[in-house]
């Protein structure tokens, strides 16, 4: 009997698989996103300092929207960078 | 009525009474132009992400009140920018989400959804933001606390699934 285990691969058949992209907002029932909270927001940043495109966080655009503007408004209160270089 | 929330940065250069002085006056201006203060902030002495009029260092204020209309909010903003201890404000209009996270956030628990949400994504890293300490003004109202957070919890998660 030759059960799924003892089937081998040359490679690791899971490897190509993308995970599916989901809205956190969303599944979590996260309605405000705070602007005082950098630490949460850098989350949507990548090292520059730069807002991560939806495809890559997988938020819908209703909460894109609201992240980019808390980021903003974090920015313009210094609790963000504009620019930066090692961000993480 | 609308809530509003005014955050500004005062000079850290300040004496701690000075600081607590300017937090007063505007908290007094605010109260003179008829709103009503919800809940003061003081989230302390911070490091700016990039230097304001030279200084790397602000001591964070955030106000937040209760208006009919926001005419309330041009004079307060007019004193705030005449004033040159103030290094930056912004104040803004929140909505019913926002004014229900704030109040979550008084009480303590948006503290452990926000760890529980960050695991996943990176390694956490430890918040500056004193939040654990307001669980204890609700002292009278401790027993029914907990059924009101479970109940909500659940209207959420339904709402959304």
């Amino acid at each position: 009997m030759a059960s799924q285990e003892d089937i081998k691969f040359l490679s690791n058949p899971n490897i190509g698989k993308q995970r599916k992209k989901y809205c956190r907002f969303k599944k979590f029932g996260i309605r405000h996103i705070d602007y005082k909270d950098p630490d949460f927001l850098a989350q949507f940043l990548n090292e520059q300092g730069k807002i991560l495109p939806r495809r890559i966080t997988g938020n819908s655009l209703k909460y894109q929207r609201k992240v980019s503007e808390a980021i903003k408004r974090a920015r313009h209160l210094a609790l963000l960078p504009y620019v930066t270089d090692l961000l993480k | 009525m609308r809530h509003y929330e005014l955050t500004f940065i005062v000079d850290p250069v300040l004496s701690n009474e000075e600081t607590q002085v300017i937090s007063k006056t505007y908290q007094d201006l605010v109260k003179k132009q008829g709103c009503q203060i919800v809940h003061i902030d003081d989230m302390g002495l911070r490091q700016l992400a990039y230097p304001l009029n030279k200084r790397n260092s602000g001591i964070y204020y955030s106000i937040e009140f209760t208006s009919e209309n926001g005419e309330a909010i041009a004079p307060v903003e007019l004193s705030l920018r005449r004033d040159e201890r103030i290094m930056r404000y912004l104040t803004i209009a929140l909505d019913k989400f926002g004014a229900k996270y704030n109040e979550d956030k008084r009480n303590g628990l948006i503290r452990k959804s926000q760890k529980l949400k960050r695991k996943p994504s990176k390694d956490g890293m430890p918040l500056p933001v004193p939040t654990p300490t307001p669980t204890a003004p609700p002292v009278a109202a401790s027993s029914p606390k907990p059924v009101e957070v479970a109940s909500g919890g659940e209207d959420v998660v339904s709402d959304e699934v």
